[in-house]
């Protein structure tokens, strides 16, 4: 039995995910990316092998997306993330017309036709005030680190608003907010609600259609889905739990996948 | 003789200026903002008046500016930075047609008349691309002092061009070219032309009319201004007291207002 694997080299994370050929997924594994992409996915490479109890000799075909995808030195074939993220929402739900994704420092939407081909996207990659770099510098400016962001949200109890025009401009603005007595849950609030405000303006710009699928580590946050869901008409996806930032990595190993069968049936 | 101050609340430091009858400076001060912005206020009015080894009774009138000038609590008056930076710039630069003043968070070019009036001016107000903070973030990911980034700029041979335009990710890119092996140099006098192209851009707006004085914060890095300099085609003017220059222009509007309100006095004389 072969396996493939999609890795995925963001600007902040890489991501791995390993699928059998029965399209089960087998592991998955996350690294920061740090500043030496090669490194990063050798990295995650060694650590997803070793969660999954594979060996490399029994990888039949690797698949490389994201930022990064042009430094990973065990690729087959490099796919563009909006392609990547396509092919992972279609795995999870398969109604998925229009995606939602927000990494660290993107914002892509994409809608789909029948076939998960993308049929037009918008993204913000150039003001960070749109990605998840926004949310993080505003728990940052707090004293909150990344990872607190989740817990720290499901606290709020008042809407602060946050104008989220800049990310450098907010740390004004959450001093400020701060000093007039706001609580940091509530300003965080504030950041997630002018986040899905920009998110929304993507949305109508590629003229989002039901079922919206949404991927990114920033939908692993409940409250980021819950002011979402209650802005948006149509119906919204989200895989489970963790794997939520995986979709992209996964819909590389979908395609690998496919890749592997058309290889084999030629031989 | 009496005495008067300009404070300068801004959204990165806090400068304050005393000066006398003669519009010479006697006591300045610049301090960190920090989070309270009342108490910096205070701070660097006090630490001025001390640098001028005057007392408090002396100072007859004081004018707040800067983005937190409606801090200044115990000022008479607020003006805003933009008129406070053009009548300081026209004050020691008194050819200036253009003042462009890089501080902290904002960058803004302002076109001023001979007496300093502002004619049209042109600034940053949804972005901090181009500002003081895009130095900012190059200092932390390098780990090198504001102070010096622009002497090591200077040595660069051949600059790596800056892709990225918001500050935030710009930290992400000189590390990024720091691990593909990019010399400290050659990062930094990219960074230093991404700033300038993004501020003539702005000085176009307003009309690149000479002389153009340099003012703010940013003004104090020699790399800046050199790359200003060459990408311009002609020679600044910058002050000693450019980083002043806001505090100054205050504490000039102050002393009008000294100036006014002895008028009717001596004509009841």
């Amino acid at each position: 039995m072969s396996y493939v694997i999609g890795v995925d080299v963001g600007s902040t994370y890489t991501k791995a995910v390993i699928l059998s050929s029965d399209k089960e997924i087998m592991g998955h594994a996350m690294i920061q990316t740090g500043f030496k992409l090669d490194k990063a996915s050798e990295k995650v490479y060694d650590q997803i092998l070793k969660e999954s109890g594979l060996s490399k000799a029994e990888i039949g075909y690797a698949i490389s997306t994201g930022y990064g995808r042009h430094m990973v030195p065990y690729r087959d074939l490099t796919i563009t993330d909006l392609t990547a993220t396509a092919r992972g929402s279609n795995y999870f739900f398969p109604k998925t017309r229009t995606v939602l994704d927000i990494g660290g420092q993107t914002m892509k939407a994409s809608r789909l036709d029948e076939k998960t081909k993308v049929k037009s996207f918008r993204l913000n990659d150039k003001c960070a005030a749109g990605t998840g770099a926004f949310l993080e510098k505003t728990a940052r400016y707090m004293g909150y680190e990344t990872e607190e962001i989740g817990p720290l949200v499901q606290t709020s109890k008042a809407d602060v608003s946050i104008s989220g025009v800049c990310a450098v401009f907010a740390e004004s603005e959450v001093i400020n907010q701060l000093s007039l007595g706001s609580a940091p849950s509530d300003i965080m609030h504030g950041a997630m609600f002018s986040l899905v405000k920009r998110a929304i303006q993507l949305l109508k710009r590629v003229k989002m259609e039901s079922q919206i699928t949404l991927s990114g580590g920033i939908m692993r946050f409940k409250t980021m889905v819950d002011v979402l869901t209650e802005n948006v008409e149509e119906k919204i996806n989200v895989p489970d739990g963790e794997m939520v930032q995986f979709t992209t990595a996964l819909g590389a190993a979908t395609l690998a996948l496919q890749r592997l069968e058309k290889v084999g049936a030629s031989v | 003789m009496a005495l008067s101050a300009g404070v300068d609340v801004g959204s990165t430091q806090t400068k304050a200026v005393i000066i006398n009858e003669g519009l010479e400076i006697v006591g300045r001060s610049l301090i960190d903002t920090g989070a309270n912005v009342v108490q910096a206020a205070e701070k660097a009015y006090l630490n001025a008046l001390n640098d001028s080894g005057r007392r408090e009774e002396e100072v007859a009138y004081v004018i707040g500016t800067g983005y937190g000038r409606y801090k200044v609590t115990f000022g008479d008056t607020q003006v805003t930075e933009i008129s406070c930076h053009g009548r300081g710039a026209v004050h020691m630069f008194p050819n200036t047609k253009t003042v462009l003043d890089m501080g902290g968070q904002d960058t803004k070019a302002i076109s001023v008349s001979k007496i300093g009036e502002i004619v049209d001016f042109c600034m940053n107000d949804k972005c901090a691309a181009g500002t003081g903070r895009f130095l900012g973030a190059a200092s932390m990911a390098l780990d090198i002092p504001l102070g010096e980034l622009g002497a090591v700029a200077l040595k660069s041979e051949k600059p790596v061009k800056i892709s990225t335009t918001c500050t935030v990710f710009a930290e992400s890119e000189v590390l990024s070219w720091l691990g593909k092996g990019k010399k400290i140099e050659d990062i930094l006098l990219g960074v230093h032309k991404s700033i300038s192209s993004r501020s003539i851009a702005l000085l176009r707006r307003v009309g690149l009319n000479q002389q153009i004085t340099f003012t703010g914060g940013v003004a104090k890095n020699i790399g800046m201004v050199e790359v200003l300099n060459e990408n311009l085609g002609m020679k600044m003017n910058v002050s000693e007291e450019s980083h002043f220059m806001g505090a100054l222009g205050a504490a000039l509007f102050a002393m009008d207002h000294i100036f006014e309100s002895r008028i009717p006095v001596e004509e009841t004389a």
